[in-house]
């Protein structure tokens, strides 16, 4: 996708092709002998399950649409119908619903990582931010999905989450008002949802394609977060990463058929499996898994556009990160103090997210855990806007080892080599 | 629609307040948790109990559809793989048994003289018919409550199985002093607000089995709940079958695949 081509046709028939579209030597040069740093481990494989979950999701998804009908009278109806006379129905809606919680598990994965090898930093801030795009249309996509069953929790979550516009001063009604398309959730918010539903995964894999050309241009960050400086440092992508991404693909795909199989409503809410009712609101209304720790700081706010706008700033905070980060080391393995820092962090978004599951009354060890919450989110912010800056400024970071080859491969061996 | 909407968040509220305001301090009526039983189509290797589905669909008929309805269940699936096992001429006669809403005839009726509904014998290919015409007939006939469909029952509520067997189990047990029970309700530990619309549905020998099966409570409550969560999860079996092949197909490939990263980077390290 970038720098100097090293394809050379091998036959007639490619030479023609690539003279007139050369896409076999995009083919050839990204995903053939791309150079990749020969020290990435597990938690670099992410990129490629993601790929697969956007695929899966979409193929799945393609075939739901052929039975699914976006009607506030029928939608239930045609989704049971799937589940029992549709051929395989039952399996290809449980892929789907279980599918959109495996890509958001590793979307979780690859954004931590990304966090603590410090792969926003210099020359990789659009991969970043377009990562964080992806991201972002990755919760409005399923946020809109959650809605399409027309269960008790797909209405009432479309209900508080379309709310949430009429914080919004003034206009905030007239802006909840125009994206029901109606006074209320009903038909016309379902049917609009069910056409954004089909359309933001496809402006997601073109996002996609813009991350993994920037991906290309400066080529992967790795666990040490030094520069490739040598050949020495790098292996072709193919075979060395086709065969340990395709690896622990086939892990996670274990791990997301036992879902599927034999937990297929583990990820789900009860109350969706009773068809929406405009007239009886469940007593805890509660977002899909991935959403909890923004629905924590939003609650744990007591003004509800402050909420909004707290949870607004936690979102913007990401793709502020690249410049909030003052450390010109990029991985964490070599900032002691920072790396502390990181772990209260995940532990804290977990934290967030049980709080976000509870009812808002909720009290664990005596604590009210909208209190937690409070403190859930100020860590959040403080994580970025203080703790980012200041500490890359005081920090000492540890010796850098010399080259990526001489870390994994020792002294000698490079020695040897040169 | 705004003041619909309106309303039902004060409805809303005032469900989930009342239980609390009408009783004396010290006495919380959040449900109890469900209790422990075991079902044979629980685990990754569970499937239907045959006969307790075949039992569990005679409660269904002659106790619980008096008031609920089963929409999303027809006949035809009572003969289906993974479900109940009845013959193709079993299931023909069990849906000639119920009597179901008829096609409007030659004049374009759907009504006799006295307004009553026609009716004709169903057919393997007909849903199993409503107890009652619409929502309000079932609330008017059910003191202002409405009896739910019982289709997805079992996924509908939280510890699915567990709950309705705890919820069918439950009007035996004694309501503790100080609990006061609102006027033409009933007392059920395992209901929220510990108050229910429905009376006690099941009570020993409420069915006579035809396999000798003693129909007690429990049995019967055991024998429903399965034939329920048949009719919520009518693939279950074909799920879980499916699933142990897919399993082992993708272990293999994966001790294919390390086999093959091994290899690939024995020189690389």
């Amino acid at each position: 996708m970038s720098g100097p081509s090293t394809y050379i046709p091998k036959s007639g028939l490619e030479k023609w092709i690539d003279q007139r579209l050369p896409l076999p030597r995009l083919m050839h040069d990204t995903m053939q002998t791309f150079p990749t740093p020969r020290n990435l481990n597990i938690w670099y494989t992410f990129g490629g399950i993601l790929t697969f979950c956007l695929g899966v999701q979409i193929i799945t998804g393609i075939v739901l649409a052929m039975h699914y009908v976006a009607n506030a009278g029928l939608a239930f109806d045609s989704v049971e119908k799937i589940m029992r006379d549709v051929n395989y129905g039952w399996l290809i809606r449980y892929i789907h619903a279980n599918g959109a919680s495996m890509f958001f598990l590793a979307v979780y994965i690859h954004m931590f990582r990304g966090l603590y090898y410090g792969s926003y930093k210099a020359p990789r801030e659009l991969i970043w931010i377009l990562g964080v795009l992806i991201y972002l249309l990755m919760m409005a996509t399923a946020f809109f999905g959650y809605v399409l069953p027309w269960g008790q929790m797909s209405f009432w979550g479309a209900t508080v989450i379309t709310n949430l516009f009429s914080a919004i001063p003034v206009i905030g009604q007239h802006i909840a008002t125009w994206l029901w398309g109606d006074f209320a959730v009903g038909d016309a918010t379902l049917n609009r949802f069910f056409s954004l539903h089909y359309l933001l995964p496809f402006i997601i894999a073109a996002v996609v394609g813009l991350h993994i050309w920037a991906l290309h241009v400066p080529g992967n960050n790795n666990p040490l977060g030094i520069d490739v400086k040598s050949p020495q440092d790098t292996l072709p992508f193919h075979p060395y990463y086709t065969v340990k991404d395709a690896f622990y693909l086939c892990l996670y795909v274990i791990l997301f058929a036992a879902f599927v199989f034999y937990s297929p409503d583990f990820f789900g809410n009860p109350d969706n499996y009773q068809p929406a009712n405009p007239l009886v609101t469940p007593p805890d209304i509660v977002p899909e898994w991935y959403l909890l720790p923004y629905y924590a700081m939003l609650r744990s706010v007591p003004n509800k556009l402050l909420g909004v706008l707290v949870m607004g700033l936690a979102l913007v905070t990401l793709v502020l990160l690249p410049w909030l980060d003052t450390s010109r080391v990029r991985s964490l393995r070599f900032r002691p103090v920072m790396k502390q820092f990181f772990w209260v962090f995940a532990v804290d978004c977990v934290l967030l997210g049980y709080c976000g599951s509870q009812s808002v009354e909720a009290v664990a060890f005596g604590i009210p855990l909208v209190i937690v919450a409070r403190l859930g989110t100020v860590y959040y912010l403080a994580y970025f806007w203080v703790l980012m800056p200041i500490i890359g400024l005081i920090e000492t970071p540890k010796k850098l080892p010399a080259s990526i080859a001489q870390s994994v491969l020792g002294d000698k061996a490079v020695a040897a080599a040169e | 629609m705004h003041k619909a909407l309106k309303l039902g968040l004060v409805f809303g509220l005032l469900a989930f307040a009342t239980p609390v305001m009408a009783q004396e301090e010290g006495i919380s009526t959040h449900r109890l948790p469900p209790k422990k039983v075991e079902f044979e189509f629980e685990g990754a290797f569970g499937k239907y109990d045959r006969a307790a589905l075949q039992r569990g669909f005679q409660v269904y008929k002659e106790v619980c559809a008096a008031c609920h309805s089963l929409n999303r269940v027809a006949f035809r699936n009572l003969g289906e793989p993974g479900g109940p096992g009845f013959s193709e001429a079993e299931v023909k006669a069990i849906a000639a048994g119920f009597k179901v809403p008829a096609e409007p005839n030659d004049k374009g009726e759907t009504t006799d003289e006295q307004g009553n509904r026609l009716t004709r014998a169903g057919i393997p290919a007909d849903y199993f018919p409503a107890p009652f015409p619409n929502e309000n007939a079932a609330r008017a006939n059910n003191s202002g409550a409405l009896p739910p469909d019982l289709s997805l029952i079992n996924k509908a509520r939280e510890h699915g199985p567990h709950y309705i067997y705890s919820l069918l189990t439950g009007f035996e047990e004694k309501a503790p002093a100080g609990f006061k029970l609102t006027e033409g309700k009933y007392f059920n530990p395992y209901f929220e607000g510990w108050n229910i619309s429905m009376p006690q549905p099941l009570k020993a020998d409420s069915v006579t089995y035809s396999d000798g099966t003693k129909a007690t409570i429990e049995q019967e409550a055991h024998d429903v709940v399965t034939f329920l969560e048949w009719a919520a999860e009518p693939k279950m079996e074909e799920r879980k079958r499916l699933g142990f092949g897919v399993l082992i197909f993708l272990v293999v490939l994966a001790g294919l695949l390390f086999a093959s990263y091994r290899k690939v980077w024995a020189d690389a390290h």
